[in-house]
């Protein structure tokens, strides 16, 4: 199993979703997190003066999946929050050693 | 007093009452996300203890009696009210303008004034600056002269903004500031206060005309204009300098207008309230910005909406009062007229003078209670307790928690 782990602009979730569901991926944990890339800030005002807002809010997604899937649930992904604008985000697969559902004891694969 | 005039007055009291809750959330949206709840409780403590007070002493002490320089006793405990003309409404209409007086003062002691000395503070000033500046300005010696404070521009914004002045002066500045800006952390709670506080500003200034009457409608009227002009000028100065219409400053913009109305929304009348709110914005809108240029630590910006609105507003009467217009409203309603109605200058100079006497005795008096606090139980919180924030050390609460308490 592979921990997918991507971050996207928070307005692209819907689809990014719609695509796993359509590749199959039965459930994925969602955070709102900050962060900066080469996107960098962008600045507000505050009784005229300016200041830099270093951080930029985006969508954490993250989903557990076998082995045999994960490239197509990249692409899925990839593909759904893709704008060709700077900020767009990023996709990483990291190994999971040991899944189980805790409800039945299920483990790894059968817990997918 | 008939019926139409005793509902208007109860309605309005109700009104001016739920502009202290409306000012907490306008400040409270303002200060940083730690410091919330403090706000709003610097706000309701005023709402606590100020009402109680007039009714015990301070009414008395502000319209009892003709003294020089304050009232009696006589009328403490709400005893020897005149009941036939209903005083008794007078009193508890007028509580609620003695309460959000000393609340105005919180928003530029925000994030740094220890809570026990806000809340002896607040009891000290009622009594010591607060009843005798509007005894002066009502029944006193500066209404005898001839000056004019319709709904409370001296008595209550000009003498709580020279009192905001001198509080900080001994409290001084906020561990950072002025490097370190402090941008509101709700700009909807402070849009939502904006909104109460002009709800409300229509009892504080047509409740003023006492009665259910002519010279209330030209208050109202006067309100609702002069705010819109304020708040409208206020945007188009900031869009015009930084490039943005802001929400804080239409927020700001719409308090500046309320308050420069509110010493003349009974004397003037056609488009004067319009003029009025449109210097006002512009005026207030530059006026922020001279306390990082003077290095005094107003942090909600009481100073310059609130004493400098309010001195504009009641000097301005100087030059817009129209007594003529009114005479035709009101039968007896008498007052000086300003420089453009052809009353000369008389009243300009007693607008001066009223003001300066203020100013004057306010920052004495409040920068003495200020000093005397900080001297023995201390005014300000130490800089770690100013660094977590003051709800959590102050109060024990916070105001907002990413947790759901009640599932752990």
């Amino acid at each position: 199993m592979k921990l997918i782990t991507a971050i996207i602009k928070p307005f692209r979730l819907d689809g990014v979703k719609e695509a796993l569901k359509a590749v199959g991926v039965e459930g994925l944990t969602v955070t709102e997190v900050q962060g900066f890339g080469r996107q960098g800030g962008h600045t507000e005002t505050y009784r005229g003066a300016e200041y830099k807002i270093d951080f930029v809010p985006k969508v954490k997604i993250e989903a557990v999946v076998s082995d045999a899937v994960v490239d197509q649930v990249v692409d899925a992904i990839v593909t759904a929050a893709r704008t060709d604008k700077i900020g767009d985000g990023k996709v990483w697969v990291t190994p999971a050693e040991l899944l189980v559902r805790i409800r039945t004891g299920e483990r790894n694969d059968d817990a997918v | 007093m008939d019926s139409g005039d005793n509902a208007w007055l109860l309605t309005s009291a109700a009104l001016v009452l739920f502009m202290t809750p409306g000012l907490a959330f306008f400040y409270g949206g303002m200060v940083r996300s730690k410091n919330t709840l403090n706000m709003l409780m610097m706000n309701f403590w005023c709402l606590l203890v100020v009402p109680l007070l007039w009714a015990i002493v301070g009414y008395s002490l502000a319209f009892s009696g003709d003294g020089d320089f304050i009232g009696n006793f006589d009328k403490s405990f709400m005893r020897n009210f005149d009941m036939q003309g209903n005083e008794l409404m007078f009193m508890i209409f007028l509580a609620t303008f003695a309460a959000i007086t000393p609340a105005l003062i919180s928003g530029a002691v925000a994030d740094r004034m220890k809570f026990s000395a806000w809340a002896i503070f607040v009891p000290l000033w009622s009594i010591l600056v607060y009843c005798p500046v509007t005894f002066w300005v009502y029944p006193g010696w500066l209404a005898e002269r001839g000056s004019v404070d319709f709904a409370g521009g001296t008595s209550i914004h000009v003498n709580a903004g020279i009192g905001a002045l001198a509080v900080i002066l001994v409290l001084g500045k906020r561990k950072g500031w002025p490097e370190k800006l402090s941008p509101p952390h709700s700009m909807p709670l402070v849009m939502l206060g904006t909104g109460i506080l002009w709800l409300g500003w229509f009892g504080f200034n047509a409740g003023s005309a006492g009665a259910a009457n002519g010279r209330a409608i030209q208050a109202f009227v006067n309100t609702a204009l002069a705010a819109a002009a304020a708040g409208l000028s206020w945007a188009v100065t900031e869009k015009f300098r930084d490039g943005h219409f802001t929400n804080l400053g239409v927020a700001s913009g719409i308090v500046a207008g309320l308050v420069a109305i509110t010493p003349g929304c009974g004397f003037v009348t056609g488009g004067s309230s319009i003029l009025i709110g449109l210097i006002a914005g512009v005026v207030c809108a530059l006026a922020v910005g001279l306390k990082s240029k003077l290095g005094y630590d107003d942090a909600l910006d009481v100073i310059g909406v609130h004493l400098v609105g309010g001195l504009l507003g009641s000097i301005l009467i100087g030059f817009f009062a129209d007594p003529e217009a009114f005479s035709k409203i009101d039968e007896g309603y008498e007052f000086l007229g300003g420089l453009f109605y052809g009353g000369g200058t008389e009243l300009l100079v007693e607008q001066i003078l009223a003001n300066v006497v203020t100013l004057i005795f306010s920052f004495a008096v409040t920068f003495a209670i200020a000093k005397v606090l900080d001297l023995t139980i201390g005014l300000r919180v130490s800089e770690e307790v100013e660094s977590e924030g003051l709800d959590i050390r102050e109060h024990a609460e916070t105001a907002y928690s990413s947790l759901d308490r009640s599932t752990i």
